[in-house]
């Protein structure tokens, strides 16, 4: 346990008033310190395309997000809505076609040839298959001393500092003499874990981390997950399909369609009441483990193909309350009971910009 | 009642470096026709091997012993040529991953008419015809577009859909799904749940869902057996295995979910279970969940617990019961 504590005692108690947070609260952060008032991870205006058979595809279109230190921002959504696209552009694994991400003040470059600059070092990515993100050929100690002798330390503090953080996540130090293949799925995402934590991170986005474990395994990841933004002060961006688990640990969430952002506030206001029609098929069709034998709502239609997307508001086409103005008008994010969705019929927006200005 | 399918005794062994492993050890279930019945639990639980040993699929150098009857016909006795004339005809599977089940350089038409030909003997244009009626079913928009179409053509909910399709191209009378929407949004998920529910109620065709998602369980499954370690922790009705759980755990899987009502009386932790699932060949004495159990006992380590009804339909392999009390 040597992770910077800092205002992690002061944060703790902060955290009792999670769920009431709204999204302006969010955007402007709690003020606990200095540093705090300024987000650790800033997207404004960010688009991504993607080539695609001569085509251009946007699959990520003006987003703006903000993640706060000890904040946990789920991001949800159909596969395809961009949710990992914009995972991948917060880190700078994908050029943007608009917009900026800044982290802790400097703004996040896209990957290139030459290693990441070393501002960067403390923004980190947990990807979901933990059988592919460790080298099989390292033993799980040299994984982790890696992040450590990248930073400037030696290798006898890397071994040093590889020991607590496994036992950070949960595992035995011994851990650190055997190869990833010895450990089960739950076991190597939390080595995949500790190896992120090495560089001292003060913001991880994880992509799916927990989707490719067993249940048991899920409750425990996302547990540790949980205990490190609490007690590490870092800020989270938790990308996943699995809502009930976003749902129990962000902070906030956002919930994405076709490479925007619909609906965005605290996780107890949009669960309790969402108001975009698309967040609220979602919260409908998660099956529940009571066994009243109720089988979940569906929504009809598949996510539009992006190359393509639906004139107006792009849920349009599937939206049970659609009227004829998103057929024709594009909507953005406008505050609405406590958080911001973008919806002409639940949030009018008193100027509603035409189609294609975004 | 006579049941469709009854496995008795069902014990599956494989060979490992350390000699034979039991991945399925001592199960019996029964599944009605027109029935949809849940198989839960983690990894390395057995219930994939259960699936695949219903098709005569296990790996090669597999020790099956027991009894699986379909419809009167033991299955364990057959020759390959008898189990191929079975396969598809009474019992077919949808598995995980649609990308996997579908060929992808075969038009869909192809895949989903090939099964009609051989096991139904109808003409092509015949087959063509009931192939496109197929994809109606399974609300393919084009069915005649999507015959001639490839399975990288389609999204992963629209796949899985198509797999489904093709698994009941020959009107099975049994149809084995392992872990159908896992890899699936949550929306198409219910979409696909809603359809697994529908062509069972429309043809009478018996469902056996695998999932470790107690969710899916709960909204489509009748009754649900929950294993662990190869062999059966509980089974009983969906209703009250989840609502009174008995076994420690049924009860820890339930635990290891997001509850809504958990979260608005301020407990954020999901509780997961302590440690892992054994692997193959490292199963403890005695009970194979003890030492993850909270409510263990010295006996539990030395006794192995066979399942025995606690209630009408409700099977439990528990002895000291901990949990009676709370149901």
């Amino acid at each position: 346990m040597s992770e910077p504590k800092g205002r992690g005692a002061a944060w703790t108690e902060e955290r009792g008033a999670r769920n009431e947070r709204t999204s302006d609260e969010g955007r402007l952060r709690l003020k606990s310190g200095p540093e705090a008032s300024e987000p650790v991870l800033k997207l404004s205006g960010v688009a991504v395309d993607y080539g695609r058979r001569g085509q251009r595809v946007r699959a990520l279109d003006g987003v703006d997000l903000t993640v706060g230190r000890g904040e946990i921002v789920g991001l949800v959504g159909e596969s395809g809505c961009g949710k990992s696209t914009l995972a991948r552009a917060a880190v700078g694994l994908e050029p943007l076609e608009a917009g900026t991400v800044t982290f802790e003040g400097h703004e996040v470059t896209p990957l290139g040839r030459r290693r990441r600059p070393g501002f960067l070092r403390g923004l980190q990515m947990v990807f979901q298959d933990p059988y592919e993100s460790l080298n099989p050929r390292r033993k799980v100690g040299e994984l982790i001393a890696d992040g450590v002798r990248l930073g400037g330390g030696s290798r006898a503090e890397g071994d040093k500092r590889a020991a607590e953080l496994l036992d950070r996540v949960g595992l035995p130090a011994s851990a650190a003499d055997s190869y990833p293949h010895e450990f089960s799925g739950g076991q190597r995402q939390r080595i995949a874990i500790a190896r992120t934590l090495a560089t001292r991170p003060s913001c991880l986005i994880a992509d799916e981390p927990i989707s490719a474990l067993d249940a048991s395994a899920q409750a425990q990841i996302a547990n540790l997950l949980s205990e490190l933004v609490d007690d590490g002060d870092l800020g989270l961006v938790l990308v996943s399909h699995d809502l009930s688990v976003v749902r129990q640990v962000a902070d906030r969430v956002a919930v994405m369609y076709l490479g925007r952002i619909v609906e965005i506030g605290g996780t107890g206001t949009v669960w309790a009441s969402p108001r975009h029609p698309y967040t609220e098929a979602l919260v409908a069709a998660i099956p529940r483990a009571d066994g009243a034998g109720v089988l979940p709502t569906d929504l009809p239609g598949d996510v539009p193909d992006p190359a393509n997307p639906p004139s107006g508001c792009r849920f349009h086409p599937r939206c049970p309350i659609a009227q004829d103005r998103c057929r024709e008008l594009d909507q953005k994010l406008a505050p609405v009971a406590g958080r911001e969705i973008a919806c002409h019929v639940r949030a009018p927006a008193p100027e509603p910009v035409a189609d294609g200005a975004a | 009642m006579n049941a469709l399918l009854q496995v008795e005794g069902l014990t599956v062994a494989l060979p490992t470096r350390s000699g034979y492993q039991k991945a399925v050890d001592d199960l019996s279930f029964t599944v009605d026709a027109g029935e949809m019945m849940g198989i839960a639990g983690e990894s390395g639980s057995g219930k994939t091997m259960t699936a695949l040993s219903l098709f005569g699929l296990l790996p090669h150098g597999a020790r099956v012993t027991g009894s699986i009857r379909l419809d009167g016909t033991e299955l364990t006795r057959l020759t390959g040529k008898q189990l191929r004339a079975i396969r598809g005809r009474q019992i077919a599977m949808v598995s995980q991953d649609p990308t996997a089940a579908l060929h992808p350089i075969l038009p869909i038409g192809t895949q989903l008419t090939e099964h009609m030909r051989y096991h139904l003997g109808v003409s092509k244009a015949e087959a063509m015809s009931r192939a496109a009626a197929l994809l109606e079913t399974v609300r393919i928009p084009d069915p005649e577009q999507a015959l001639r179409s490839y399975a990288g053509q389609f999204s992963g909910g629209m796949r899985q859909r198509i797999a489904i399709a093709v698994a009941l191209a020959a009107e099975p009378r049994l149809l084995v799904a392992d872990e159908p929407t896992t890899a699936l949004d949550v929306t198409v998920q219910a979409g696909i749940l809603r359809l697994l529910d529908r062509l069972r109620r429309e043809r009478g065709m018996a469902v056996i869902v695998i999932t470790h998602d107690l969710g899916v369980m709960s909204a489509t499954a009748r009754r649900l057996a929950v294993m662990y370690a190869g062999r059966l922790a509980e089974a009983g009705p969906t209703a009250e295995l989840l609502g009174r759980p008995r076994h420690p755990y049924t009860r820890g899987l339930l635990d290891a979910l997001p509850h809504p009502e958990a979260l608005e009386a301020g407990g954020a932790r999901l509780v997961p279970i302590g440690g892992s699932p054994p692997s193959l060949g490292r199963v403890p004495d005695g009970c194979p969940f003890h030492p993850r159990c909270t409510y263990a006992q010295p006996s539990c380590a030395t006794s192995r617990p066979e399942p025995i009804p606690v209630a009408e339909a409700h099977l439990l392999a528990c002895p000291p019961d901990p949990l009676r009390a709370a149901s």
